[in-house]
């Protein structure tokens, strides 16, 4: 079976304007409402307490609500239904610091009288710890990023380091925007999920970027355009299959995987898509309009090409004694 | 077909996978295996901070028992013996006698003496706080271990988590029940006090407020058993449970459970002298700030050996005597993060993520299969063998499987084929290009290698990061990731390439190229 078979060069740096308009759509309504709606932050990062509740029938979340109003502790206090009716968890902003009674054993003894259920999960996050996990998530964001562009630079070019940059701000982004949009707790395994886009959006974009630069040292073309489109279409069957086979296992993840997963398969879910796309219509535009020289990199090539000849002949003329 | 050292280290590399994988798999007895999570398995996961002023605290209050004891050994009349946060004040009533303190007070470290007339204080120094302060969280770390070590669950974690945190991690705790007593246990201060009562003010306690008592050097205390009864107290001890040697569960005459204790050489002395000073006072025996019996001094008590007596169940006393004999905790523990999973979610967690894991797996295997026919399976059984390794390599270490870590596997299954689509889709291009199968193979690999080895390391560079800074569950993602990207260099780029070698003369010959490689021509 083939999906795509190289017979001729798809013009694809011909509609980098018309992507290059969506995605400045996207990212621009990914702000927009990161900026209006936020982050849902979870108890990870912001600190606080989750109880997941399950009742051996449906959950009745009106009596609960009414158990819970008699003490202040549970003040603010949500319930919301956790995969299948007879599942619940209570999300609360408040902390409690003794060890023996925690506000997860407050919440087992209000709840009595509700029917028969049991306690599954109890999260407890200080609000220092919080604060914390919320620091080194960031440092762990940026650290990431920087790492990769440092050796990017390192094999390729500052060009192409910057430009895969981008396209990895794009993709956080827009993930970002789908997170908050549809009100993803945003806890450590979100995070984690962002991390996992980078590598994974970064190998896409690499390997595309790999036969750009094959293309650019061997192609007699001085067209960098040319050699992207040609590029692009080179790896678009890899690109369409390898993202599909991982789509393939993000949404079994996302349908099977169960609830505790699902913000992180949702993540992973929109971070394959947007990925895919960047790394054929982002990264690859801004490449060329980076102005990437390739007649001064043949020119540099060719130079490198001839001093390593030069010192070639001096070592031979060394060896053989006639220096 | 021929033999090449490819397919060799390939085989090689595939039986230590199946070998090392199988404890895990089958859940021998013997062996070393994968840990669960406590995600998975259930569990207690606890981040714990130390209140290190109490430690400074005590240990001052600890100074101001020993002054008040060596001055009463001595016969040196001393007076309004107080302290606060880190300073001890007294006054020697015969000035003559106020070098007689000199010697003993040297003795104390950490602390600076100055003398104003007949008051004699000492202020601990800031490196001495700094000091009290990590030695309460090293101890507390010691304590909690020894007592979770005497509560029979396996292998529990306990470590030092930065400066001043305490991680505890107890895996396999099966209700509600047990972890409320693992709870109870780890936070007990279990701070043994044996205190004077005073005596000659005792019978106005129900009309003295805290700073009342505080004017005459005492503190008010209410009964373990019945909260109402008081009793006006001496604030600073006689002597704490620091000198306590052992303490054990034992009955009373009525067959009630009680804790034996015993002291160890000081504190019998520092006991018998008191005892034999204060025949017809009342003793009160104080554990964490309560009063659990008071009674009569009839003599001097010698030998050092006393009881908490107590209306405890066999289990309480258990738990009770343990704590003692672990000793007290200088300073009070708080709970900063808890994550409590109970064994059910974590059963259908596992149940869930294998699904999915299944579920993935089949879909990968399928669509190789159909998309490249022999190449797919060749990049299958790359596949399978990069999932024993993996699992073989976590079992080696003992890593712990988290569910994060689950999702690092499924998520490794969709990107371990990549490698073989690289390097498949470019001997596809030489193919067509006419090249032979030999150059087409060869070529193939050669132009794929570099794209793969940039592709990996960025993505390792990622999970590394996500390994340093993430937390619990989340590291066992960044360790599977890892795991699976490293193996599936050595399956898919090296095994596959044997194969590949091998079959290469069949291929040629087959001249079959949609069977083999799944196009035309």
């Amino acid at each position: 079976m083939e999906f795509f078979r190289y017979t001729r060069t798809f013009n694809f740096m011909g509609k980098s304007k018309l992507a290059m308009i969506l995605s400045v759509v996207l990212v621009l309504a990914s702000y927009a409402i990161l900026v209006t709606k936020g982050l849902n932050y979870g108890v990870d990062f912001a600190g606080g307490t989750v109880v997941q509740v399950k009742y051996d029938t449906t959950a009745p979340i009106d009596a609960m609500r009414n158990n819970l109003k008699t003490n202040e502790l549970f003040a603010g206090a949500s319930i919301s239904e956790f995969g299948s009716p007879d599942e619940v968890v209570i999300r609360m902003k408040t902390t409690t610091g003794s060890v023996t009674q925690d506000i997860g054993d407050e919440t087992r003894a209000a709840l009595k009288g509700t029917g028969n259920y049991e306690i599954r999960r109890v999260d407890i996050v200080g609000p220092t710890v919080g604060a914390e996990l919320k620091e080194k998530g960031i440092m762990s964001l940026l650290l990431a990023v920087f790492g990769i562009l440092v050796y990017v630079a390192f094999r390729f070019e500052w060009r192409f380091a910057v430009a895969s940059i981008v396209a990895l701000v794009h993709d956080i982004s827009i993930a970002l925007g789908m997170v908050a949009l549809f009100a993803i707790d945003v806890n450590l395994d979100v995070l984690a999920g962002l991390l996992t886009i980078l590598g994974y959006s970064l190998n896409d974009t690499i390997i595309v970027f790999d036969r750009i630069r094959e293309g650019v040292t061997n192609n007699r073309s001085n067209s960098l355009r040319e050699t992207i489109n040609e590029s692009v279409t080179r790896t678009l069957a890899r690109t369409t299959l390898t993202s599909l086979t991982t789509f393939f296992v993000v949404f079994t993840l996302f349908m099977f995987g169960g609830e505790i997963i699902h913000p992180f398969a949702f993540t992973l879910l929109v971070g394959v898509v947007v990925g895919t796309y960047s790394s054929v219509f982002v990264a690859s535009p801004i490449l060329l309009w980076f102005g990437f020289d390739v007649k001064n990199y043949h020119v540099k090539l060719a130079n490198k090409a001839k001093r390593a000849q030069e010192k070639q002949k001096l070592r031979d003329q060394f060896d053989s004694g006639v220096v | 077909m021929k033999l090449n050292y490819r397919i060799v280290i390939f085989a090689l590399a595939i039986i230590f996978g199946v070998v090392f994988s199988m404890p895990s798999l089958t859940q021998s007895e013997t062996g070393k295996k994968v840990t669960l999570g406590l995600d998975l398995q259930g569990g207690l996961h606890m981040l714990l901070g130390v209140k290190t002023e109490e430690a400074t605290k005590s240990r001052i209050k600890s100074i101001a028992a020993s002054i008040k004891h060596y001055a009463e050994r001595n016969d040196i009349l001393i007076d309004g013996l107080v302290f606060d946060e880190d300073s001890v004040k007294f006054e020697v009533l015969d000035s003559d006698e106020i070098h007689s303190f000199d010697e003993y007070i040297g003795s104390i470290e950490g602390a600076i003496v100055s003398t104003s007339g007949e008051v004699i204080s000492l202020v601990l120094t800031p490196e001495e706080i700094i000091k009290t302060q990590k030695e309460a969280v090293s101890q507390a770390i010691e304590t909690i271990r020894n007592r979770l070590d005497q509560f029979g669950l396996s292998e529990p974690v306990v470590a030092r988590q930065g400066e001043e945190k305490i991680l505890v991690q107890l895996a396999g705790i099966k209700t509600q029940e047990e972890e409320q007593r693992a709870r109870e246990l780890i936070s007990r201060a279990a701070k043994l006090e044996l205190m004077a009562v005073d005596e000659d003010r005792n019978a106005r306690v129900y009309n003295m407020s805290d700073s009342d008592a505080a004017a005459y050097g005492d503190i008010i205390l209410s009964d373990a058993k019945n909260p109402s009864i008081k009793y006006l107290v001496s604030e600073i001890p006689i002597l704490d449970g620091g000198m306590l040697t052992d303490a054990s569960m034992g009955f009373d005459q009525n067959n009630r459970p009680l804790i034996n204790f015993k002291l160890n050489a000081e504190g019998a002395e520092i006991f018998g002298d008191f005892t034999g000073r204060s025949v017809g006072k009342r003793l009160a025996v104080v554990l964490d700030g309560k009063v659990y019996s008071a009674p009569n001094i009839n003599e001097r008590i010698g030998g050092g050996a006393g009881q908490i007596s107590g209306s405890y169940t066999v289990m309480e006393a258990k738990d009770l005597a343990i704590a003692l004999r672990s000793g007290a905790l200088l300073a009070p523990i708080y709970l900063m993060e808890k994550r409590s999973v109970g064994p059910s979610l974590g059963a259908d967690s596992i149940k869930a993520s294998l699904v999915a894991l299944i579920g993935g797996f089949v879909l990968v295997i399928i669509f190789m299969m159909v998309y490249y026919r022999l190449a797919g399976v060749i990049a299958n059984i790359a596949l399978i063998a990069n999932l024993f390794i993996l699992l073989a390599v976590m079992s080696l270490f003992g890593a712990t499987l988290t569910l994060p870590g689950m999702a690092g596997i499924v998520l490794t299954v969709g990107m371990a084929v990549d490698a073989n689509v690289i390097i498949s889709e470019r001997i596809r291009e030489l193919i067509y290009e006419g090249k032979s199968m030999h150059k087409a193979i060869e070529d193939g690999y050669a132009n794929a290698m570099r794209a793969i080895l940039d592709a990996n390391i960025t993505t390792l560079i990622a999970s590394v990061v996500l390994y340093a800074y993430g937390t619990g569950a989340i590291k066992g993602f960044a360790i599977t990731m890892s795991i699976g990207i490293l193996a599936s260099m050595l399956t898919a780029i090296l095994g596959t390439h044997g194969i590949y070698q091998m079959l290469e003369s069949k291929i040629s010959k087959s001249k079959n190229n949609k069977l083999w490689f799944g196009i035309k021509g």
